[in-house]
């Protein structure tokens, strides 16, 4: 990364693109492509090309699948059969894990596990419901199964990633102006946080979802990916 | 640390997955590395994120798995060892569809290739955090990045689909 003062080199700026794509360039570097970008048509161009990129590597890393429930078994398995040798000494740190790894306190974590991951999405949830509360909008989303959100589980969606700099109200009203509704996330991982959107109030084709998905994300910037999902 | 669990896992196993190529394997691996987390948290500095540890352990591991099994290695025919049933670049692109021809030449990119695509386009990685997890030069991202594409568009080209770039 260049972290001084100096201007990038064209070269420079475009070998960025890919993290531009992907929200993780520092706030200096996005804003200089971003200058780029606005005075050089081609450089726009390319970014669409590492866009299309990105959709299908999302894609296809998505459709891997998810691993079976004997990868946690066999941890903690392992992990008991550890604890029965020897207790490992820890300082500092993550020490404090090994001490949750327990059978008992597994138990009780995998519980907490889903609290934390339901309070997370409630935290989202509550902040896009408290912005709608103050523009007046009658916007809901399902990240937490309450009476409010009941039946945006059908429907048509999308995977969509929304631009770092976009705030919660322009979200809010971009989504109103769209019919769509945040059902879920965002996807742990990374910075940018990817959203399970409803893009449509029906089950739609393959061919039209995709149409859907293309309209939404080309019709703002506050959208930087978009791709159909289940 | 079941937290940690709950949000890494699914991630790191499909990090993995692209390395070895076989889901069996890949489950195997990522116990092993979650029983590492575990026997090592007391090493995790906080100067990373932790998915950014995670993913340079289960890329420590697959590399070593695959070293301990001579036969396979990190190259190229890996990409075929997931079973896939989908078209070739050039049959998908006779059915007019891109994005599965896309799809189709990023799992026959290399192995080198694919992995930092992977980090970059799906796991949200910075270019600091991708120089940590391979343990190569920040410049040397960039480059790998940029090949990795250049490459990727060379693939579309010869099926048929020409991007205009580079």
């Amino acid at each position: 990364m260049n972290k001084t003062n100096q201007k990038m080199s064209a070269e420079d700026i475009e070998a960025l693109l890919p993290w531009y794509a992907a929200g993780t360039l520092e706030p200096r570097e996005a804003d200089e492509v971003e200058a780029a970008l606005a005075a050089d048509m081609e450089l726009a161009r390319r970014l669409e090309l590492v866009r299309e990129e990105m959709t299908e590597a999302i894609l296809l890393n998505e459709a891997l699948g998810v691993p079976s429930a004997r990868v946690m078994e066999n941890l903690f398995k392992a992990i008991d059969k550890e604890r029965k040798i020897a207790r490992p000494p820890v300082r500092g740190g993550l020490g404090w894990l090994t001490d949750l790894f327990t059978p008992r306190a597994f138990a009780f974590a995998a519980g907490a596990a889903v609290i934390v991951i339901m309070l997370q999405a409630g935290v989202i949830a509550k902040l896009v419901l408290q912005d709608r509360a103050e523009t007046g909008s009658s916007f809901e989303t399902a990240s937490a199964p309450t009476p409010a959100t009941r039946g945006f589980e059908i429907g048509s969606f999308a995977l969509v990633r929304f631009a770092p700099q976009a705030s919660i109200a322009d979200i809010s009203r971009f989504l109103d102006s769209r019919d769509a509704v945040i059902v879920d996330g965002p996807r742990p991982g990374g910075p940018g946080g990817m959203y399970r959107v409803r893009v449509a109030r029906t089950y739609v084709s393959k061919d039209e979802l995709d149409r859907l998905v293309k309209e939404f994300q080309s019709s703002s910037n506050l959208v930087t990916m978009a791709v159909p999902t289940e | 640390m079941q937290v940690l669990f709950a949000r890494h896992q699914v991630r790191v196993y499909r990090f993995v997955l692209r390395l070895v190529g076989n889901q069996a394997v890949a489950e195997d691996l990522i116990s092993e590395v979650f029983l590492d987390v575990w026997r090592q948290a007391d090493r995790f500095e906080g100067r990373s994120a932790v998915s950014t540890w995670l993913l340079a352990i289960a890329r420590f591991k697959a590399l070593s798995s695959m070293r301990r099994k001579p036969d396979e290695e990190l190259d190229d025919e890996m990409a075929g060892a997931i079973e896939d049933a989908s078209d070739d670049p050039e049959v998908a692109v006779q059915k007019k569809d891109k994005g599965a021809a896309l799809r189709k030449c990023l799992e026959v990119l290399s192995a080198e290739h694919r992995e930092v695509i992977d980090l970059v386009y799906y796991h949200e990685k910075s270019v600091e955090e991708v120089a940590e997890i391979v343990g190569i030069p920040e410049a040397t991202v960039k480059t790998r990045m940029f090949y990795a594409r250049k490459r990727l568009s060379e693939l579309l080209k010869a099926a048929g689909i020409d991007r205009g770039w580079p």
